[in-house]
């Protein structure tokens, strides 16, 4: 059954190879997925290892209902302190890689160690080999997973792959599986670089039980009307997520020319209808993709129409690709950002990360902070398409100066450029944000200053609160499982009742990447969408383990928990320039420029944000000034005496 | 065969290659997920972004059904189903060898071969499947869909050929 698979330590240093069981009293505290992960990272490492060093351990895991009936149950999660941050390294991905590890028997990889040379991981019904990579290493993301199913003869293995970045040590570079399923953001591509682990191989044919078939059956049946009836999910199963930066632009919400502007102008050619249209005359009509069980297909397979890659196929874009090489590049062509798009999935590299430093650097050149000197004379300004790929290949292979700066990620290149080139960069805890602008909506502001990984929009946006959601329907939402009285704005503009809202999307998004599920199936986009108490029916029909939803929540506080501890110990402090809970002075001096009415002239009041953590702080039983859990949080927690290494 | 029998129809276009249909075929006949003991699966030629569905035809003159020494697979004409009677298999897996499309699985651990009954008649794949690139229809329907289908790509081409002379003024 689901509960019957092992956790494996695999230490590529001495290839001692170590499995246990996973005991339910486990299961029970941290569920699986990103939130063992947690458990395991805070364990497991020393504090201030480095992260390229053999200690750091890779860990890789599927979540508690991975493979099972409770939609899209296809998520893989990855944890390592971060080589970008110095915090918490986390990702998150789709694909097929996270079920076939369970079918294969197990739930969670502890990596250690370092290999003298490449070498990949063959995990095949409870057995795990190290074998050579020698013929792997150097090979791009596709390359690499077609050369291996060769070599063991199966084309149903599935890959955890690190692409040319991550062996470079790019230290943003992504973990992937198949064509564009990317576990992106923090470096864990980097971290198997190190390791000289260039992917990890699974194959298996082992039953997981599921506990009560029927009735898992029918629920999923309804479950997934229920996902797949929700307006957004109807548009994301067409456009993909490229329609959220459509209509994001459409009202101001998009960073422009590293962050100078808030919409980007004449941009007809990479709106979503438009990779609708590309998808349709280089693919096909039916050209939407799925992760496993999904049934919201929001990934778009298409082939480049022109240019030195035409032909190729790939998968995508998405809201990310179109920000990071188009709006935040002050680019405005398809060809550019499906282009990029493609070089990003070959090189294994996180592409909002690559395409806000590239914008950043443009920044510097446009301020004079960097010369064509430093460029090695490519004309870096906001709008040169060319210099945009240039640029994402010479930082993918660091073979120019400044493509080998920019791979050391921006605090690191920041340091290097010197003058006063970090007032220009646009992050949070050393990791650059989202190409949304979070100064009209306080809080998205908030989640982002927060997020556990780094300045992200996957650990705590509510996004509904763009919706004007009434207020009965916010009550509706928000005070459910646990009770909440305070107030709630149906106002996004709004500072009160913000930081609950962002309270409680940590805990929903913790939830569902411990158990394994896509936040599209989430409250995240949609109000109607599902919630802890259809997960706790989900994880009784699927394991046979009973949780109430108030239970459910109090595990997802006790993970969140485990990665502030984390972070505390690696060096969090909320005030911070580098690694704090803080916004950039960008959010607060500069007003919007562009926009809708209500989003033009608007900033992040310092005042109102700090009380706003504060209160978010308090929801989580954190002192209001340190950010630290108090003793009091940790013992009812059970986590008081953390590390207890009793996996 | 009956005029109104039904059969599994794959428009492998529409497939997303999610395989929900693996999941729930083997969640349904064995109460397990596993995609070794699916009726149906999802083919996939992943750089090209191909999927392909493949699962049993139910076929008339089915080789399966031919080959077996000891008659255990017969035609059930009110579903338009080749089924096998496990009482008289003797495991030969003869039909395993034989299945052009390799439609009939063996269990290893129960020892025993398996291959689509339709669900009796409601199939769970087809009931899950959104986007109907699996789909239960009158046998007789499909080839009708199929003409429709290739006309429609021809309509297309003819359009787009009247567009480029009135462009090109020819």
């Amino acid at each position: 059954m689901a509960l019957s698979r092992r956790i494996a330590y695999i230490d590529l240093s001495t290839g001692k190879i170590e499995t246990k069981p996973i005991p339910v009293e486990m299961r029970k505290k941290f569920l699986g997925g990103r939130g063992l992960d947690a458990y395991l990272l805070y364990n497991h490492s020393e504090k201030g290892v480095d992260p390229f060093s053999p200690e750091n351990p890779l860990i890789v895991s599927a979540g508690l209902l991975v493979g099972t009936l409770a939609s899209a149950t296809s998520r893989t999660h990855v944890m390592a302190k971060s080589p970008l941050t110095g915090l918490l390294g986390s990702c998150n991905m789709g694909g097929f890689f996270a079920p076939e590890l369970r079918w294969a028997g197990f739930d969670h990889l502890v990596i250690k160690g370092k290999a003298d040379k490449p070498v990949y991981i063959y995990i095949h019904n409870g057995e795990i080999e190290i074998r050579d990579a020698k013929n792997l290493w150097g090979k791009s993301v596709t390359e690499a997973q077609r050369a291996v199913r060769e070599e063991l003869g199966d084309p149903d293995v599935k890959c955890l792959v690190c692409g040319p970045a991550g062996e470079k040590l790019v230290r943003f570079a992504n973990v992937m599986t198949g064509v564009k399923n990317a576990g992106g953001r923090t470096g864990m591509g980097a971290v198997m670089g190190s390791k000289k682990l260039k992917l990890i191989a699974v194959r298996g044919t082992m039953d997981i039980k599921i506990a009560y078939p029927k009735e898992a059956l029918e629920f999923n049946k309804r479950f997934i009307e229920q996902i797949t009836t929700a307006k957004v999910n109807q548009t994301m199963s067409i456009l993909g997520t490229p329609f959220i930066w459509g209509a994001t632009n459409s009202w101001g919400g998009i960073r422009v020319n590293n962050f100078q502007y808030n919409q980007l102008l004449y941009a007809d050619d990479v709106e979503p209808e438009r990779f609708h249209e590309i998808a349709n005359e280089t693919f096909g009509k039916y050209h939407m993709a799925g992760c496993f069980a999904c049934q919201v297909h929001c990934r778009t397979r298409y082939r480049i129409p022109d240019g030195p890659y035409k032909g190729c196929y790939d998968e995508g874009p998405e809201y990310t690709t179109q920000g990071a090489f188009a709006s935040e590049v002050g680019c405005t062509s398809a060809l550019t950002v499906l282009t990029g798009n493609y070089l990003c999935n070959q090189y294994g590299v996180d592409w909002l990360e690559l395409g806000s430093l590239i914008a950043w650097a443009m920044e510097l050149y446009e301020k004079g902070i960097l010369t064509s000197k430093d460029t090695g004379g490519i004309d870096l300004r906001f709008g040169n398409d060319e210099a945009v790929i240039e640029m994402v290949k010479h930082v993918c292979e660091r073979d120019t100066y400044l493509g080998d700066v920019l791979a050391e990620g921006g605090l690191r290149a920041a340091e290097i450029i010197g003058k006063d080139s970090i007032k220009y960069l646009i992050h949070v805890k050393g990791m650059q944000n989202l190409h949304s602008d979070e100064r009209p909506t306080p809080a998205l502001a908030l989640n982002v200053a927060t997020a556990s990984r780094g300045s992200d929009h996957l650990r705590s946006r509510p996004a509904i609160d763009l919706y004007h959601l009434p207020e009965a329907v916010l009550r509706k939402i928000y005070s459910s499982p646990i009770p909440y009285e305070g107030p709630l704005s149906s106002d996004f503009r709004e500072y009160v009742g913000k930081a609950w809202q962002v309270f409680w999307q940590e805990q929903c998004y913790m939830a569902v990447d411990s158990l394994g599920i896509c936040k599209y199936h989430t409250t995240f986009l949609g109000a109607t969408l599902p919630n802890f108490e259809d997960w706790v029916k989900a994880i009784y029909f699927n394991t046979g383990l009973e949780f109430t939803p108030q239970e459910l929540w109090t595990i997802a506080e006790r993970c969140n928990n485990m990665e502030r501890l984390f972070n505390l110990r690696e060096g969090l402090t909320p005030d911070d320039p580098y690694k704090g809970d803080r916004l950039v002075d960008r959010y607060h001096d500069e007003p919007a420029k562009r926009g809708a009415p209500d989003v033009v002239g608007s900033y992040i009041d310092r005042e109102k944000f700090l009380k706003m953590r504060e209160e978010f702080y308090r929801y989580h039983g954190w002192d209001e000034k340190t950010g630290v859990p108090t003793e009091e949080t940790l013992k009812r927690l059970g986590i008081e005496n953390e590390p207890s290494h009793l996996l | 065969m009956h005029e109104k029998t039904k059969a599994l129809v794959i428009n492998y276009e529409k497939c997303t290659g999610c395989r929900l249909c693996e999941l729930v075929c083997a969640v349904f006949h064995h109460g397990v997920s596993n995609p070794q003991k699916a009726r149906i699966k999802v083919e996939k030629w992943e750089w090209e972004g191909l999927y392909i569905p493949m699962s049993c035809k139910q076929c008339i003159d089915a080789p399966c059904m031919n080959v077996c020494p000891v008659r255990a697979i017969s035609r059930d004409d009110t579903l338009g189903r080749v089924i096998v009677d496990h009482d008289l298999c003797i495991g030969c897996r003869s039909c395993v060898a034989v299945c052009p499309f390799g439609a009939m699985g063996f269990d290893p651990v129960e020892k025993k071969v398996f291959k689509c009954d339709l669900c009796d008649g409601d199939p769970q794949c087809v009931r899950f499947c959104d986007e109907k690139a699996v789909d239960y229809l009158e046998v007789t329907r499909e080839p009708l869909l199929r003409k429709r289908e290739a006309a429609e790509k021809i309509a297309q081409a003819h359009k787009r050929g009247m567009e480029l002379s009135s462009e090109l003024e020819i």
